[in-house]
């Protein structure tokens, strides 16, 4: 093994063709690769003075085996000079900015200095094209320059003047190469070519190709016994073969047209085996019709070499499965199938206090048969590294070999903690740490409560799960990532975890208004919190013991928790009628005691969460962990306990509605024709800054707008608390009012780029209409609910919005993703010192003090130091 | 009368100052730095211009904070590099 090397410098320049032949270790002329045998020509791609691939044969020049031997270059020598397309912009540049016949920089000294400045000062710019003036004449041999014309992808040309008609005589590669022999090195400099001796231009016009080794283009024996070869070797027998050609042509005298056919030919092939994907130039082919992949495919691109093979990532110790809900699960845990608990292992040394335990999980073997079974175990690592596989027959023998100093590689078990994360991993809740819980499925399972910050639902989202090796991961995992204590987001530093959907939907159900539960009922819905005990009943009647629902939810608050707040269905009234609100929005909680209020998503909801707030600046994380996983199965069962469903009968209206429905609409539309009528008679005034005509529009919105809210209220008036989707909006679990209204109301305008649909055919939109009508139904207005139904303009037109609505979707994710990226690449590394200034690696002070306040969002309330709110609440058990 | 616009008097522009070589070095100590440490502005920034501010000059810029009310900042003022 060679010593490990530093690197003192890198020096980035053009191969020149010396150095080509010099690093080559056989010139390469027999485009075929393998003999009859299978075994490789001599001189042929596959030589085996490049690097071997098949086991057995040793390399000829380094005499290493397949293994070893990390591969050599050779050469082809081509019978004439061709462009590199990957430096056709250079050349481009070259060309126009040197002379013709002298190849020096078209300008004086001074006109150099200009761009460029002074000696001693040489931030200035680089020569570019610009700077030269086209057909000028050289200042230093005065001789007429020519414009050059370049034609994508290698092709160059000079125009010239004849006769009065311009005649266009293209330039070989060797013309190219003669004129880039002529710049002087001092003229290279101010052009962008800082060091000409390790980059001559004319090293940009190849001569000699470089063969890679074969170790990079390894051939694939199929399973026929066939062998098929890399996509580079295919494109170098089509090299070798042109060039042999064109020897042979040139050998032969053969005439300039079929030469530089061949020649052509030749440029073609080099090119795409630098690149296939050049623009103007199509793509080499492989039999099947696939396009190569060749040179600068390698490179490019998300799977590309870089992105792909050097920055790209894999690990192991993980594992990913489709997820599903559990709510009987608590937050910190995640269920993981059998299968995968029984594969993914943990490496525990053996230790005189530990030996009896692993020697009876090694015994146990590698099958756990059900999920009560103790765990077992893999495999059994030696002093000496050696590792042992148990299976079913060695188990006893191993296990009694067993002794301190080895390790025993066993599988999960309930409690083991894990990383659970699910791309994409926009911020740090993306991955929490987790206890495990084995369990039958294939699935893992985790409680819908931890779906906010992790963005999941279980439409079929996959997750990762990683299992940390040592001690110390597992402690930072604990300590720094669990579930507990990633409640609070510090992007707002309010709870990200909560109840969602029915949990918000159940707790409403539950404590809205007043309802009293007889003591089965009462521990049907807390059977699965931690209660310990019961209160006292609220009312005994005729014997029997009732509990309030606002007594239920309260068991499983804090005992001295304060709080006064309004809930999500509060409609914010110019006077609050607390304790009375006839919506029971007024939540007011003393000493632990719900006295009044409904608890819905403000409350306990996920980014919202009130009294998870409070119970985390209060009780701390861990209380505030089991309020959440009580409040889970509390709700649960609250919403099983009457039921909670929805359907299609749950959108229907009485005749009276669909009546006064009917006749707003009428008058909507009717009213949009008045003022149609205005605009047409010359009489509207137009707004301040406006045209007529976006007065009108914006008038016929607005009253179809209002026309929309109106059949709402309307549909509102007679949904009540008792319509499923009404609750959910009222409380915040899912959807709003506006859904609703759609629904058994009226749709509403279709818009496109916020205003009505204009575009279409001739003067109008569809041919339904009339040229030029400007009516509420000819530009996208649906009278029709989603219940009732769309006619098929209507229909169309919905089509139209919806598929904005889908595009905007599509290009903001695709550009926010990027955005973030790069913000992210920008911050990241970045760490607040001990002074609390934010600082690089390097030292280099971002921010003065952190956020400009030096707060922590998570540790303060809403920016300020002391939650004053709170501890008057507490204190005084009455509204701040 | 010139009629250049100043960007200082600008609502969203914050005030700009330069700092005395003795406020600088006190800087420097407080965060333990070199001047190569602190954030950097251009001399030709519009608002570094109307101070009058040169290549290697700290300025103080003290902005209106969302979160702090009032936050100040300091930046070492350098020659654009010319590409």
């Amino acid at each position: 093994m060679p010593s490990p090397k530093r690197i003192g410098q890198i020096e980035f320049g053009l191969l020149s063709p010396k150095e080509i032949r010099e690093m080559s270790v056989r010139k390469i002329i027999w485009a075929d690769t393998y003999d009859d045998d299978g075994f490789p020509y001599p001189q042929g791609l596959m030589d085996l003075n490049l690097g071997v691939i098949d086991p057995g044969l040793r390399c000829k020049t380094c005499d290493q085996k397949a293994s070893e031997c990390p591969g050599h270059f050779g050469h082809i020598e081509l019978a004439k000079p061709v462009i590199h397309v990957g430096y056709t912009r250079l050349i481009r540049k070259l060309l126009r900015v040197t002379c013709r016949s002298c190849g020096r920089v078209l300008l004086s000294p001074e006109e150099i200095e200009k761009v460029v400045g002074t000696e001693d000062d040489q931030t200035g710019d680089l020569l570019s094209e610009k700077d030269v003036k086209k057909e000028r004449i050289c200042p230093h041999c005065g001789d007429q320059q020519l414009k050059i014309n370049f034609e994508k992808p290698t092709t160059f040309s000079e125009v010239v003047v004849e006769e009065g008609k311009k005649v266009e005589h293209k330039l070989t590669p060797a013309d190219i190469r003669a004129r880039m022999e002529k710049i002087p090195d001092e003229d290279l400099i101010p052009l962008g070519i800082k060091r000409p001796d390790v980059a001559r231009p004319e090293w940009t016009i190849l001569t000699v190709l470089p063969v890679p080794p074969v170790t990079m283009r390894p051939s694939i024996i199929l399973e026929n016994g066939q062998r098929s070869e890399d996509d580079l070797t295919h494109k170098l027998v089509d090299i070798i073969r042109i060039n042999q050609r064109f020897k042979e042509n040139q050998d032969a005298g053969a005439p300039q047209l079929i030469i530089e056919d061949l020649w052509e030919l030749l440029q073609y092939h080099v090119t795409t085996y630098m690149d296939n994907e050049v623009a103007g130039c199509p793509p080499a082919r492989h039999r099947s019709g696939r396009p190569l992949k060749t040179l600068s495919q390698r490179l490019k691109g998300k799977d590309g070499r870089f992105r792909g093979s050097l920055s790209g990532k894999r690990v192991n110790f993980s594992s990913r499965t489709v997820i599903s809900p559990d709510p009987n699960l608590s937050v910190r845990q995640v269920g993981v199938p059998r299968a995968v608990a029984n594969e993914m292992t943990i490496p525990v040394r053996v230790t005189i206090h530990n030996i009896e335990e692993l020697k009876q999980i090694a015994r146990n073997g590698p099958v756990r048969p059900d999920v009560n079974a103790p765990c077992g175990a893999n495999y059994v690592i030696r002093p000496d590294a050696r590792r042992l596989r148990l299976a079913e027959g060695n188990l006893d023998t191993v296990a009694d070999m067993i002794e301190p100093g080895w390790t025993v590689e066993r599988h999960l078990r309930d409690g083991d903690v894990v990383l659970f994360n699910r791309q994409p991993s926009l911020h740090r809740m993306s991955i929490m740490a987790h206890r495990v819980k084995v369990m039958e499925g294939k699935t893992f399972r985790l409680n819908p409560a931890v779906c906010p910050p992790y963005n999941a639902d279980f439409d079929g989202d996959e997750m990762n799960m990683h299992v940390p090796q040592t001690e110390e991961a597992r402690a930072e995992a604990t300590i720094l990532i669990s579930v507990q204590e990633n409640i609070l987001s510090p992007r707002f530093g309010g709870p990200i975890i909560g109840g969602i959907h029915d949990h918000v939907s159940g707790i409403f159900m539950l404590t809205h208004d007043t309802r009293w539960f007889k003591k089965e009922e009462a521990l049907y819905l807390l059977r699965y919190t931690r209660i310990e005990r019961m209160p006292a009943p609220g009312k005994v009647e005729e014997g029997i013991e009732y509990w309030s629902n606002k007594q239920v939810f309260s068991v499983i608050l804090p005992e001295h928790l304060n709080m006064v707040f309004q809930a999500s269905s509060c409609q914010n009234c110019d006077v609050c009628k607390k304790e009375l609100c006839e919506r029971d929005a007024y939540v007011r909680i003393f000493d632990g005691i719900l006295e009044s209020g409904t608890i819905d998503k403000k409350a306990i909801g996920a980014f919202d969460g009130q009294i998870v707030n409070r119970i985390i600046r209060q009780e701390g994380m861990s209380r505030a962990t089991d309020f959440i996983d009580d409040m889970t199965k509390l709700s649960i069962r609250a919403i099983m306990f009457d039921g909670f469903s929805f359907g299609i009968d749950d959108e229907d209206l009485s005749r009276t509605e669909y009546g006064q429905i009917e006749e707003v609409l009428k008058n909507a539309s009717l009213d949009v024709d008045r003022r149609i009528k205005i605009y047409e008679d010359g009489q509207l005034e137009p707004m301040p800054g406006r045209t007529v005509e976006e007065t009108l529009e914006m008038q016929i919105m607005q009253v179809l707008g209002k026309a929309r809210d109106l059949t709402g209220e309307i549909a509102g008036r007679h949904l009540g608390l008792g319509n499923s989707a009404v609750l959910m909006a009222v409380s915040g679990a899912r959807g709003s009012m506006l859904n609703l209204t759609q629904m058994a109301g009226c749709i509403g305008q279709q818009s496109v780029r916020g205003e009505r649909i204009v575009r279409g055919y001739d003067d109008r939109t569809l041919p339904h209409f009339r040229k030029g009508e400007r009516g509420s139904d000819a530009h996208g207005f649906i009278q029709h609910s989603y219940k009732g139904g769309l006619n098929p303009t209507e229909f169309f037109f919905h089509a139209i919005g919806g598929r904005e609505g889908l595009v905007d979707t599509a290009v903001r994710t695709s550009q926010s993703g990027y955005l973030q990226r790069r913000l992210i690449n920008a911050l990241q590394d970045l760490k607040v010192a001990y002074d609390g200034t934010v600082r690089t690696t390097g030292g280099r002070i971002i921010q003065f003090e952190y956020g400009e306040d030096g707060t922590d969002p998570t540790k303060s309330a809403f920016g300020d130091p002391v939650d004053v709110k709170g501890i008057v609440e507490s204190i005084l058990k009455e509204a701040a | 009368m010139s009629t250049k616009l100043n960007v200082l008097k600008h609502d969203m522009v914050p005030d700009h100052e330069i700092m005395s070589e003795e406020e600088v070095s006190a800087l420097l100590t407080t965060y333990n730095i070199t001047t190569e440490q602190l954030p950097k502005v251009f001399h030709d920034d519009p608002a570094v211009k109307v101070i009058g501010a040169e290549a290697d000059d700290v300025i103080r810029i003290i902005r209106v904070s969302h979160t702090a009310g009032r936050a100040e900042s300091f930046r070492l003022v350098v020659k654009r590099p010319k590409k």
